[in-house]
């Protein structure tokens, strides 16, 4: 039997609703409908009173979070997409980012942010948020690559006593699958080597793990051994992971789906720069989705974003140098 | 006879109002001559950033932090000394953060206004204004969950917030989940230099109650007795699961924006109309005219409220400022997760 990533989510909000009754969910159309994804599926009827139905108002929705939070409890926010967080930032950034800095008081929350894009999408259901969130300080910012990690990690979320984004890719929901929930799991903050090599490091996170398994898979056909390290968070972020595969393989290659301009790949490039610069055989290289707002028509979207093929190509040219 | 006549009850709660009343002049008394110090103390370049007085909205203020009790919940703007005073904050509190003391709740991180104790119901504002108001929501939301009841979230916004979505947002919110919240108004006719005819276009602010459903107070919020008695209303009304009350007070600014502010734009002929007049004088001529406190009675209040700033003021003074270098630099409660950046000192070695 198996459990995709969407159902690994669901599950791991149940057992945190069982678990701990200071958990509850709020979001648009989580209640009885069970969420646009069906993340939480049933779990209103389960736990009545506990998954909230919220008007379209982000800013009210994180707001009213961070309020409860502060109360003792331990809210898990639902955005019906990641886009749409936008509306919430200054709740997210100003007030409960800065909660525990300014007043040592806690602030323990969860939004989750249904990332990434999925054809069709089209500009405003297909973000990548991280980044962002990952700039301002006091927030946690995990992005799991598996549903063995999208259960362990939005459990952890929940038991952390800082607001974390968790952003989940829809990609994922349905493709990635776990043969059973984890009982077990390495904690935030360490990246794990999700294939081991010796000639080249991808590092990657979310669904570019995957997507960086299968090109290192098609490289292996060709002779090269690529590494892939799956950051699983990307605040915090594991530097001494990624530097040590780089000291065994010399060459670096970060993808990431969201946008380049000063984002996690830019990042990652500059701490190995910083920290390992010795270890590098060739210019550091990077992948990222175009500098323009996500395409709508497949043809367009499927070039926008790192592939299996652009990634393979990418390591390719690498290698080369 | 007349007082016969009423009972022995009404006796009680006229004698009851009337001891609310001083007590809410002297929180007054205490707020006005704490703004004029920080005032002064700016003046004097001793305080780093901006000063922002109540002075005009100190009734409304008070008559809030009155209304309240220990349990429930207040988000104060930055015209709330008053409430805040009334509210269980301390002068020594104030002056510690205009200070940036390393002993007041803020430590120097943040100062002036941005001041509070979350965990005992006093939230500390942020600068995005409207984004308390859903705070207070939670924190209701919260006490829902735990079963608590009877306790009451007041947030307190000013008339130019009524234009963000976040008022917008969260009224609706606390009207949807019908929550204890009571949303003051304190209309002082401009934001920052905006006048309110830049600002909305109805006629009355309150209007607004009906279109998200839920109840509606106006008060003049010069005059203390209408404040005690609108806040204490709306409170009730709230606390007896009434669902959301929007309070509107009429006043205006008496005072700049901030003290960098000379508010030369606000018209002599607005100062003259009745929002104009200095709450603080108007409650001393109620009390004047009824005989519940003399010239040396007021006279006393104030050197009482002076001798307490003072006393405060020089104490904060000698207490230490924030030290960069014991200062740990991490923004996150846990603090294994926190990021360790080349800048600063590693974690361990503090």
């Amino acid at each position: 039997m198996s459990i995709t990533y969407l159902e690994a989510i669901r599950e791991a909000q149940a057992k945190a609703l069982a678990d701990d009754p200071r958990v509850f969910i709020y979001g648009q159309d989580v209640g009885a409908f069970g969420g646009a994804f069906k993340a939480t599926k049933n779990l209103a009827k389960e736990f009545p009173g506990r998954v909230l139905d919220a008007p379209i108002s982000e800013d009210a929705m994180v707001g009213a979070a961070i309020g409860a939070a502060i109360d003792g409890m331990r809210p898990i926010v639902e955005m019906q997409f990641a886009d749409f967080s936008t509306p919430g930032l200054n709740q997210i950034i100003n007030q409960a980012a800065t909660l525990y800095w300014r007043t040592q008081v806690p602030c323990p929350l969860v939004i989750r942010l249904p990332s990434g894009g999925t054809s069709g999408g089209g500009p405003f259901h297909s973000q990548s948020m991280e980044a962002i969130y990952a700039h301002y300080p006091g927030l946690i910012v995990m992005t799991p690559a598996t549903a063995e990690d999208a259960y362990s990690m939005l459990l952890e979320a929940v038991a952390i006593d800082d607001p974390v984004i968790f952003c989940e890719h829809k990609h994922l929901y349905y493709h990635c699958k776990a043969e059973s929930l984890p009982t077990e799991a390495m904690p935030a903050g360490k990246a794990r080597i999700a294939r081991a090599g010796r000639d080249l490091t991808i590092v990657a996170y979310s669904a570019m793990v995957q997507d960086s398994l299968a090109a290192a898979e098609e490289l292996a056909a060709e002779g090269s051994e690529v590494e892939v390290v799956d950051l699983r968070s990307i605040k915090p972020l594991d530097t001494d992971t990624v530097v040590a595969s780089v000291a065994r393989t010399g060459r670096l290659l970060c993808v990431g789906e969201a946008w380049p301009w000063g984002g996690v790949t830019a990042e990652v490039i500059a701490r190995v720069a910083t920290e390992g610069f010795g270890l590098l055989d060739a210019p550091p290289q990077r992948l990222n989705s175009k500098d323009t707002p996500i395409p709508y028509h497949p043809n367009l979207w499927t070039v926008h974003r790192p592939t299996v093929r652009s990634i393979a190509a990418a390591a390719r040219n690498l290698l080369r140098m | 006879m007349l007082q016969t006549l009423e009972g022995p009850e009404a006796l009680e709660t006229a004698s009851t109002f009337r001891e609310q009343f001083l007590q809410g002049f002297r929180f007054m008394v205490l707020a006005r001559l704490l703004d004029e110090k920080m005032a002064s103390l700016y003046r004097g370049g001793k305080i780093h950033g901006g000063v922002f007085l109540g002075r005009g909205q100190e009734a409304l203020s008070v008559s809030l932090g009155l209304a309240l009790k220990p349990g429930d919940v207040f988000a104060p703007l930055i015209r709330d000394g008053a409430g805040r005073l009334a509210f269980g904050e301390t002068v020594l509190d104030a002056v510690r953060t205009y200070l940036g003391s390393a002993l007041g709740p803020m430590r120097g991180r943040d100062g002036n206004v941005h001041r509070g104790y979350p965990r005992r119901g006093l939230l500390p504002m942020i600068s995005h204004l409207g984004a308390m108001i859903a705070v207070v929501n939670g924190v209701l939301i919260g006490r829902r969950f735990r079963n608590v009841t009877g306790d009451v979230g007041v947030a307190c916004i000013g008339d130019g917030a009524t234009s963000t979505g976040a008022f917008h947002e969260a009224v609706n919110q606390a009207a949807v989940e019908k929550l204890p919240l009571v949303l003051v108004v304190a209309n002082n006719q401009f934001a920052y230099s905006t006048p309110n005819s830049r600002q909305f276009a109805c006629e009355s602010l309150v209007d607004r109650a009906l279109g998200y459903g839920v109840a509606g107070h106006e008060v003049d919020g010069t005059d203390l007795e209408a404040c005690l008695k609108t806040s204490a209303r709306a409170v009730a009304a709230a606390r007896r699961g009434g669902g959301p009350q929007l309070v509107v007070a009429k006043l205006l600014r008496l005072c700049g924006h901030g003290e960098h502010d000379d508010a030369h734009y606000i018209d002599a002929r607005l100062k003259a109309s009745p929002s104009g007049r200095d709450c603080l004088a108007v409650a001393e001529e109620y009390m004047r005219g009824r005989g519940w406190a003399d010239a040396e009675t007021m006279q006393r209040f104030r050197q009482e409220a002076t001798r307490q700033i003072e006393e405060a003021v020089a104490m904060v003074q000698r207490e230490p400022a924030p030290d960069p270098f014991t200062e740990n630099w991490c923004a996150l409660a846990s603090r294994h997760l926190s990021e360790r950046f080349e800048a600063y000192p590693p974690v361990e070695t503090l």
